[in-house]
């Protein structure tokens, strides 16, 4: 059943105009003035102000390669973060590692390793698909570049950007 | 005519209309958007240059700058006219406003004319042919509808707007901009008797029709230079862009600065007729009289209190801006010819009344 809401019955002052406006006036100018004294809490500044600190510990950045703590690359370009990756952003050319190598048996290394960070989604998918724990997603978040070309990380700007990571995957160490 | 008149009034237009005006027209913009920002608790354009002081520089920049675009359905001729008929008449009627006593001897008015407000109304009347050419020539739906509002409001704030102001000059008897503000430095100002004879039985009385029509003068004003909470032309949610919905570049920049140059002289006609243009208040640093030569930092002073007094308008605008909601058409209609019109003429009559029974 519809309700009727009756129009509320104005006093002649409130027909006047005048006093509604002084109202709006001593709402609006009071944030204007809590606003000039600095009162007024405002949103992030953020090229000055940054959250960098507070990013949470799985936050998805960039993706970026890790060496280990013997500087071997860990990637052994097995190609399943190719394959996974759902905006096919990532771009592997495998190579041999050659016999007189001192990591002859890992066998394989990319030879060249591409991330289109105009296509990147930062889905995680490569990291999670990772048999060798190579690849992460960084807290990197301000990709920018002035030409397409720019937004491609080839191999030695991901591993600048990964750094090295320790453990975790122990099955090519000397002792074993 | 004498080289040195030709030389004082050049001088006067170039510092009044060129450097001081049209700055003031970019800074208004900045402000108001710094001011719009701080009422809803935001920060506003602070990039450019200390607190984004530049911005308008950038956006002059940048209006020159991009692509002066006509369409190919539009009556090339009107349509390159409406942007200047918008902007001239509201920088000619600079001409007539007082806004300092002296400097050097010179009267600080480009023009003193003896039919000060007449020449206001009837040049800035002038800028309805160009929102109407504007709209029109756009040869396109939503200008033409922005147009036809525009059209109908401004003719008939006009009424009001010109009415409003019959009391004041009733009472000081003369249309010389320059007397009137001379008249209210010495016995107080119109909205503000509080020295010389204003303080009396009558100067209060007077203040009462003086109040109404400086009411119904400041509502034409808002509706006059279309702005909120009259900017029907332009509202965004029916019209698009109202009549400039075409222009672009350059063109449309002329007719945003045009409405703000047009609130700045309507704020200071608004300061020189009811807030007494650059007089002090209670008397201070006044001048004897008319002929009465003016110390150079006396002089400075008043073009000074002027100045501050047309800002602390300009503020008021834009407060008001971005506090009242649009009107609808129809009430906007109603205000006007069954509102401020009945109440300009009572307010005629009653002054009247008021004279002639203190005389």
């Amino acid at each position: 059943m519809a309700i009727i809401v009756d129009r509320p019955k104005l006093k002649w002052w409130e027909h006047l105009y005048l006093p509604a406006l002084a109202k709006g006036l001593r709402i609006t100018l009071g944030h204007f003035f809590k606003m000039l004294r600095g009162n007024t809490k405002v949103t992030m500044q953020y090229p000055e102000e940054k959250w960098d600190a507070n990013l949470p510990e799985y936050y998805r950045g960039a993706p970026a390669l890790v060496t280990d703590e013997q500087e071997r690359e860990r990637c052994v370009a097995c190609q399943l973060c190719e394959f996974i990756c759902p905006p096919r952003a990532i771009t592997i050319k495998p190579e041999e590692i050659p016999s007189d190598d001192k990591w002859a048996k890992v066998e394989k290394r990319p030879k060249t390793f591409e991330i289109d960070m105009i296509r990147c989604i930062y889905c995680g998918f490569c990291e999670e698909v990772c048999p060798e724990q190579a690849i992460y997603l960084r807290k990197d978040y301000a990709i920018t570049g002035t030409s397409r070309g720019e937004m491609v990380h080839d191999k030695e700007r991901l591993y600048k950007i990964g750094g090295v990571r320790v453990g975790l995957v122990n099955k090519w160490n000397e002792l074993k | 005519m004498d080289w040195y008149i030709i030389l004082a009034a050049s001088i006067k237009v170039v510092v009044f209309v060129f450097l001081v005006t049209l700055p003031l027209v970019a800074m208004s913009v900045w402000a108001e958007r710094r001011v719009s920002a701080a009422i809803q608790d935001r920060v506003g354009p602070n990039r450019v240059g200390p607190a984004g002081l530049l911005q308008p520089v950038a956006d002059g920049i940048k209006f020159l700058l991009k692509e002066d675009f006509t369409p190919n359905h539009v009556r090339k001729s009107y349509y390159w006219l409406a942007p200047a008929l918008t902007m001239i008449p509201s920088l000619l009627t600079c001409a007539v406003i007082p806004f300092g006593s002296k400097l050097f001897g010179e009267k600080m008015v480009i023009a003193d004319l003896d039919v000060g407000p007449l020449f206001v109304f009837a040049v800035a009347s002038l800028t309805v042919y160009g929102i109407v050419l504007a709209g029109w020539a756009s040869n396109s739906k939503y200008p033409f509808l922005g147009s036809v509002r525009s059209t109908s409001q401004m003719i008939s704030y006009e009424i009001s707007l010109g009415l409003s102001i019959v009391p004041l000059l009733m009472i000081y008897g003369e249309l010389n901009l320059g007397y009137i503000v001379m008249e209210q430095a010495q016995n107080g100002w119109a909205l503000l008797p509080l020295w010389g004879d204003g303080l009396s039985v009558k100067g209060w009385l007077l203040t009462i029709p003086l109040f109404i029509s400086f009411v119904v003068f400041t509502t034409s004003i808002f509706a006059e230079t279309n702005r909120l909470p009259f900017d029907l032309p332009e509202c965004e949610t029916e019209l698009v862009a109202g009549y400039h919905t075409e222009y672009s570049s350059m063109k449309f920049a002329l007719f945003f600065l045009g409405e703000y140059a047009a609130m700045i002289i309507g704020s200071g006609l608004a300061v020189t007729l009811f807030f007494g243009g650059w007089s002090l208040p209670f008397g201070w640093f006044n001048p004897e009289s008319a002929d009465a030569e003016v110390p150079f930092w006396h002089g400075l002073i008043h073009i000074g209190a002027f100045f501050g007094k047309v800002i602390l308008f300009i503020l008021f605008f834009i407060a008001v801006r971005w506090t009242l909601p649009r009107f609808r058409y129809d009430q906007l209609m109603r205000l006007g010819w069954v509102v401020f019109f009945e109440l300009a003429l009572a307010n005629v009559i009653l002054t009247a009344l008021l004279l002639m029974w203190l005389k």
